[in-house]
């Protein structure tokens, strides 16, 4: 049933959000997330997806007209990047407090300044508390997979919250990958017709979004939001179990890579993971009981899964690729420590590829020697390594 | 077409009393007589400011319209969100097959400043809506800070009068002239004070085949420190100074002055009834009086003259 196709990751999200039929679409250029709308604006301009393009002024208003959409009762999505996504902060929140399943592309950039195109998390890392479930990917199939799912994650009453579609700039937005297409009817099926409860067009049920919220109810609907997002992992497994029915990838929180015996583990998200696991067989064949866990969700973040998959590791080793200034490690690190909150387990953080810096197998497997002494030396904490970085 | 008092008086006010504005606000006038105007189901819009803050307190809503404010710079970015996805929708028949019209509400700071981008752009991409701004010359929400409407001369909270300071220093900004450089469909400065001329402009612009726009001055007696209850006087006395002219203009370039006082009153007259222009009185001041009114007559001038070459052109070509 599924084609193959060579597909970059933009195009590949571009085909999903066709074939998720969104009414409105709002858009605002910025490298590396160009062409994800270059090609939807083809699909558009081809009648290929019956989508109105609002061509905004900026990403601000790129949200902004989003939640006013999404609000009205349409199915609706932007994309962006990096400074695109700062530019839009204030509205990340609104959106997801005003419980708008709006779906957005987010192609990983590193987070001017110095200006930078090129991939690191920097961008969504500074967002995970706006509200939004973040779900990262690998490679293309799962930017296109993911972008699908996100609907009927975001769309789903138990959750009603945004997605964003976190995928590396250039390492997945610009490289062609076989990408397996599910038919467009098997989609339209799967992600359905968005029936919202409440809307803006419902000019016989007037209804007031926004309003202004003061010390007596505000705490309660934040309460709601940290509910729906409690409520987000099981809506994000089984819509992920439903989609693997449908197209024999099943979508879970998290996957191993050889964790069954793994003693020295590393966690990490996005591209890297597929180099990781390269390292993981090349250190193995050293002696090195090695394994990946691949953490797919970093919002909702999942601690109990994170902690039981972690639970017969010797040493866990942390890779991020952001940093949070004037703490040691970087906000994966922190998650992942904290999961493992209570144990004895040593954590130890890495920091690489920052501004889109190259990653190598050697370099992973380095990393997994290293820590394999560190256990062996009885090291418990010490402070952040960074993975080729040239010494100052 | 006429606006029919008695009729509207039998409508349902749209934005229903009990809400928090002040006494004496005229802000909550310019609502009501916008959305008594509208012929169509609408659905409104607005930025943070003093008309959301008063008409939205959770788990109050002073607006019997659908309603949305999402925050302060972006409320004609919203509301050509909602636009666009009535359009889509309709054609898609997910929604019944009638006129909505679609308004946003702005102060001046969320329009003339802070908003001005999202402005522009709704503007260009020519969504079909009407953009309010009610425009009482300051950031009245957060104290009445100076915004880039507010007159020069008069003191603000950032823009103080003291021992060498005569509040602020620059001339307002023509935001109306501003918006007709886009040339939207329809574009018209009003006041409270005169319901009908307001009122057949909000029908004009709702009608519009494209983005309308309408500055509406709308004196905010906290900022401008003058009495609660004169704010309709003095918004009519803007009027009848020319420093608010009232006119309306039509694409494609089409420019009508709906009011003219039959005799133009010297802005001093207008300026007297504010304590915010109080230091002016003082002899080293009052040479900004002069340069007041100086900018009144020029921006007069320059709309008579519009008009009349505006009017000129249209008869020729027709
Ligand atoms: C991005 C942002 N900056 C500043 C504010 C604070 N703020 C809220 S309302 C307001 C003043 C609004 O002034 P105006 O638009 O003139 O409307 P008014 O209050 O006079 O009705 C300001 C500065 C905000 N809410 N958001």
């Amino acid at each position: 049933m599924s084609k193959l196709i060579s597909l970059t990751g933009n195009d590949a999200a571009a085909h999903a959000l066709r074939q998720s039929r969104p009414d409105v679409a709002a858009a605002y250029p910025i490298t590396p997330q160009t062409e994800l709308m270059h090609k939807f604006a083809e699909f558009v301009a081809n009648g290929q997806v019956d989508t109105d393009m609002i061509l905004v002024e900026s990403e601000h208003s790129a949200m902004s007209a989003a939640i006013g959409s999404s609000a009205a009762g349409a199915r609706t999505f932007t994309a962006t990047s990096a400074n695109g996504m700062a530019l839009m902060w204030e509205m990340l929140y609104i959106a997801a407090s005003s419980r708008l399943p709006i779906v957005m592309p987010e192609v990983n950039r590193a987070l001017s300044g110095p200006i930078n195109i090129h991939c690191d998390h920097s961008d969504t890392m500074g967002a995970r508390d706006a509200g939004w479930i973040q779900l990262f990917c690998e490679n293309s199939q799962e930017a296109y997979d993911t972008t699908i799912q996100a609907f009927r994650i975001a769309e789903h009453p138990d959750v009603l919250l945004p997605v964003m579609i976190c995928y590396d700039g250039f390492i997945i937005s610009h490289t062609n990958e076989p990408v397996a297409m599910l038919d467009d009817a098997v989609v339209a099926k799967f992600v359905g017709e968005y029936t919202p409860a409440r809307k803006l067009l419902d000019v016989d049920n007037p209804y007031t979004f926004g309003p202004l919220d003061l010390p007596e109810w505000y705490f309660e609907h934040k309460r709601q939001q940290i509910e729906a997002m409690r409520k987000a992992p099981a809506i994000i497994e089984a819509v992920g179990k439903e989609f693997g029915a449908l197209s024999g990838r099943t979508y879970e929180f998290m996957e191993g890579y050889r964790m069954e015996d793994a003693e020295v583990v590393l966690v990490a998200l996005g591209s890297t993971c597929g180099t990781a696991r390269e390292a993981v067989d090349v250190v193995r064949e050293s002696g090195i009981k090695a394994g990946l866990l691949k953490l797919r969700a970093f919002r909702p973040f999942p601690i109990a899964r994170v902690r039981s998959a972690l639970s017969k590791a010797r040493v866990v080793g942390v890779f991020d690729r952001s940093v949070s200034f004037g703490i040691e490690g970087g906000p994966l690190y922190h998650e992942v420590r904290s999961s493992l909150y209570g144990g004895t387990t040593p954590v130890l953080p890495f920091v690489y590829g920052l501004g889109g810096r190259d990653i190598r197998v050697e370099q992973i497997a380095q990393a997994y020697r290293t820590l394999d002494e560190a256990a062996k030396r009885g090291v418990k904490e010490r402070d952040v390594e960074f993975i080729g970085l040239r010494d100052a | 077409m006429a606006i029919n008092l008695k009729k509207l008086s039998a409508k349902q006010d749209l934005l229903a009393g009990g809400h928090a504005a002040c006494a004496g606000c005229t802000g909550p006038t310019v609502i009501r007589q916008a959305l008594l105007a509208a012929e169509t189901p609408v659905v409104c819009g607005c930025a943070t400011g003093c008309m959301e803050v008063t008409t939205t307190l959770y788990p109050f809503t002073s607006w019997r319209t659908p309603f949305i404010h999402s925050a302060f710079e972006n409320s004609a970015a919203t509301m050509s969100g909602v636009e666009t996805a009535f359009r889509a929708l309709r054609r898609k028949g997910r929604v019944p097959d009638r006129e909505i019209g679609f308004i946003a509400f702005g102060g001046d700071g969320g329009t003339y400043d802070i908003g001005l981008q999202s402005l522009s752009g709704m503007l260009e991409r020519g969504h079909k809506m009407l953009y309010i701004c009610y425009d009482n010359e300051a950031y009245m929400n957060t104290g009445i800070q100076r915004s880039s409407a507010t007159p020069k001369g008069a003191e603000t909270t950032t823009a103080q009068a003291g021992s060498v300071k005569a509040g602020k220093d620059q001339n307002r900004k023509d935001l109306t002239a501003i918006v007709i450089a886009h040339n939207p469909a329809y574009v018209a400065q009003a006041v409270p004070s005169l319901p009908n001329d307001f009122m057949t402009k909000v029908q004009e612009a709702l009608k519009a085949d494209g983005p309308s726009f309408i500055n509406v001055l709308a004196p905010c007696h906290r900022g401008w420190r003058c009495k609660p209850d004169t704010g309709i006087e003095i918004a009519q006395l803007a009027v009848e100074t020319c420093f608010w002219p009232l006119f309306k203009w039509e694409r494609p370039g089409r420019l009508t002055i709906t009011y003219k006082p039959k005799e133009k009153r010297p802005v001093a007259e207008w300026i007297k009834l504010q304590g915010r222009f109080k230091h002016l009185e003082e002899p080293r001041n009052r040479h900004i009086i002069d340069e007041l009114q100086a900018e009144v007559d020029r921006k007069w001038n320059e709309l008579l003259a519009m008009e009349a070459a505006t009017q000129a052109a249209q008869s020729k070509a027709g």
